[in-house]
């Protein structure tokens, strides 16, 4: 698939801006979970590395495409783990919720 | 009717949306584990929609690409909270080689016949890349000690490092001028690799909240680079917004320390300190016991705990949570100041103090917690030094000056847990130390706190 330059900049100058104003809100608490969130995110390259390994146009692009999938699952699975385990230390004082 | 190839646009679109709102749920710590669902969601319906892609021909690979990722992913999910910089510093360089392999793949397959407007993204995926996996790499080792924590300085060092970074830089673009010159192709990957370790190389340990955080802004556009080589709408918005987030952090943590990014990256903190260090003399400080300690706190009403790295290093949390509970007991407003730059990551002490179940709404913010230190009683500070220097505020001369700190000298005592008079990272030293209203309570902080529990519990009832 194509995309061209000014589309792809379109996109990438709203999320831009959707990201500054959003993220600009996450309380000062919690910036490293935001840390290890945005890094599971941004590992959705694996859908490229997914690409390039099954079309296995050539030997080196399944080899490179398999170890990219590796790096970028790892940091799907650990940083949404580790997210979820940091926030859910995260708790009110008062009465606590059963 | 919808093509196969219209449905994994509308999944990556709903998967865009969910990032979104992934992050916009993090705003606040009610809501968060909602965005990490949100973001789960988003992730597993954009894979699961790219495995149907009518392109693949091969599933052998991809199978074991994500059992083997799995396998590393999950240790790397569990490691203990205070390894989270360095664990942090590592995933940025798992998803920069990710990046960068893709982008490396994409070129040979492409080569020679790349379009001028391909082959600038791909560059700047590649660079970005490959700086970022070294760089996090060496970020990470001195976190975890393995490499020397202290700045490694040299003559002509920033010369060399932008020289690199330049002669990447002129490859690539030479590269979209002449595409077929794919010889040239290995060295733009090889020179930023290089310029990767040198740039960290003259970091030390308490500027990793500013170079983990533009790493992180780093790692993002590169895979926003990557979106634009692979025409992903989904990745690009991933990359802006990981792009932004790490920008943010990046901002916030040199204005913490009163210094533009291109002095941490430039700047090299530890030299011109080595001077100052012979001529110190020895001036008198007054010291406390557990016991003395113990009862001025109870004493008090009202008591605001700064921690800083030390605490992590002495993995004291669990024992301030029981300090924060004798005091609590006996009535005593405990509250927590915390700095911006405490610690080796942003957030870092909020994640150890959660871990020992201190409530969150009792650490405070540089800003919120300032006005009320001329009505403390006692400000108690744990493994912390640079950030409650008031020679930030009122020696011109010093290399921290201006630099907003924690007003810890306003309290009407100051106690200061800390294993010797050793100045901090800056080897600046800290005439909060030297203050009448000033008790050292020299120790290993875990034991210190810990006896200091003891005598709450134990000697007055």
């Amino acid at each position: 698939m194509q995309l061209d330059l000014v589309t792809g900049l379109y996109v990438f100058l709203l999320a831009a801006f959707i990201g500054f104003e959003v993220i600009r809100r996450v309380s000062p608490l919690l910036h490293t979970p935001l840390m290890s969130l945005t890094n599971a995110l941004d590992a959705i390259a694996v859908v490229g590395a997914i690409i390039l390994a099954g079309e296995g146009k050539s030997n080196f692009a399944k080899i490179l495409g398999t170890i990219a999938i590796i790096a970028a699952t790892s940091n799907i699975v650990g940083g949404f783990m580790i997210t979820d385990r940091m926030l859910k230390m995260f708790k009110a004082s008062g009465p606590r919720k059963p | 009717m919808f093509a196969s190839e219209n449905i994994l646009e509308l999944t990556y679109l709903i998967a865009t949306v969910l990032f979104v709102l992934s992050l916009k749920w993090l705003s606040s710590p009610a809501t968060a584990r909602h965005g990490v669902w949100a973001g789960e969601a988003g992730m597993l319906l954009a894979i699961a929609g790219t495995l149907l892609h009518k392109g693949i021909l091969d599933y052998r690979w991809i199978a074991i690409g994500l059992v083997l990722g799995t396998i590393i992913g999950v240790p790397m999910g569990r490691v203990a909270m205070t390894a989270v910089p360095q664990r942090t510093a590592l995933s940025h360089a798992a998803g920069a080689l990710c990046v960068t392999l893709v982008g490396t793949a994409e070129f040979y397959l492409r080569a020679p016949h790349v379009p001028q407007f391909m082959m600038g993204v791909l560059s700047l995926e590649v660079i970005l890349g490959a700086l970022t996996f070294t760089g996090s790499l060496m970020a990470a080792g001195k976190l975890q000690e393995v490499l020397p924590q202290r700045p490694i300085t040299y003559k002509g060092q920033n010369l060399v490092n932008l020289g690199l970074l330049a002669i990447a830089i002129g490859i690539g673009v030479t590269l979209v001028l002449h595409p077929d010159k794919t010889f040239l192709f290995p060295f733009m990957i090889g020179i930023p690799l290089a310029f990767g370790v040198m740039m960290i190389i003259p970091i030390g340990g308490a500027d990793m909240p500013t170079v983990i955080s533009l790493l992180n802004s780093y790692a993002g556009l590169s895979a926003a680079a990557m979106g634009f080589v692979l025409g992903s709408k989904l990745l690009i918005v991933a990359g802006a917004l990981d792009g932004a987030s790490g920008f943010i952090l990046s901002v916030n943590m040199s204005k913490a320390m009163n210094r533009s990014f291109t002095n941490v990256l430039f700047g090299a903190f530890g030299q011109e300190q080595v001077a100052v260090a012979g001529t110190k003399e020895a001036r008198p400080v007054r010291s406390a016991s557990p016991e003395e300690a113990a009862g001025i706190l109870a004493a008090a009403s009202k008591v605001v705990i700064v921690p800083g790295y030390g605490m992590a290093v002495a993995q004291a949390q669990h024992k301030v949570r029981e300090l924060y509970d004798a005091l609590t007991k006996r009535g005593v407003d405990v509250k927590f100041g915390i700095h911006p730059v405490a610690g080796r990551m942003p957030g870092h002490m909020n994640v150890l103090l959660a871990e020992a179940d201190i409530p969150y709404d009792k650490l405070l913010e540089m800003d919120e917690i300032n006005g009320d230190f001329p009505q403390t009683d006692v400000a108690l500070i744990i493994g912390a030094n640079d950030v409650t220097n008031p020679a930030a505020r009122e020696d011109q001369s010093s290399p921290i000056y201006g630099m907003p700190i924690l007003d810890v000298d306003k309290a009407r005592t100051v106690m200061v847990i800390k294993r010797s008079m050793a100045a901090g990272f800056a080897g600046i030293d800290n005439p909060l130390y030297y203050l009448d209203k000033t008790l050292m309570l020299f120790g290993d902080a875990k034991n210190f706190v810990g006896s200091i529990v003891r005598e709450l519990s134990g000697g007055h009832g």
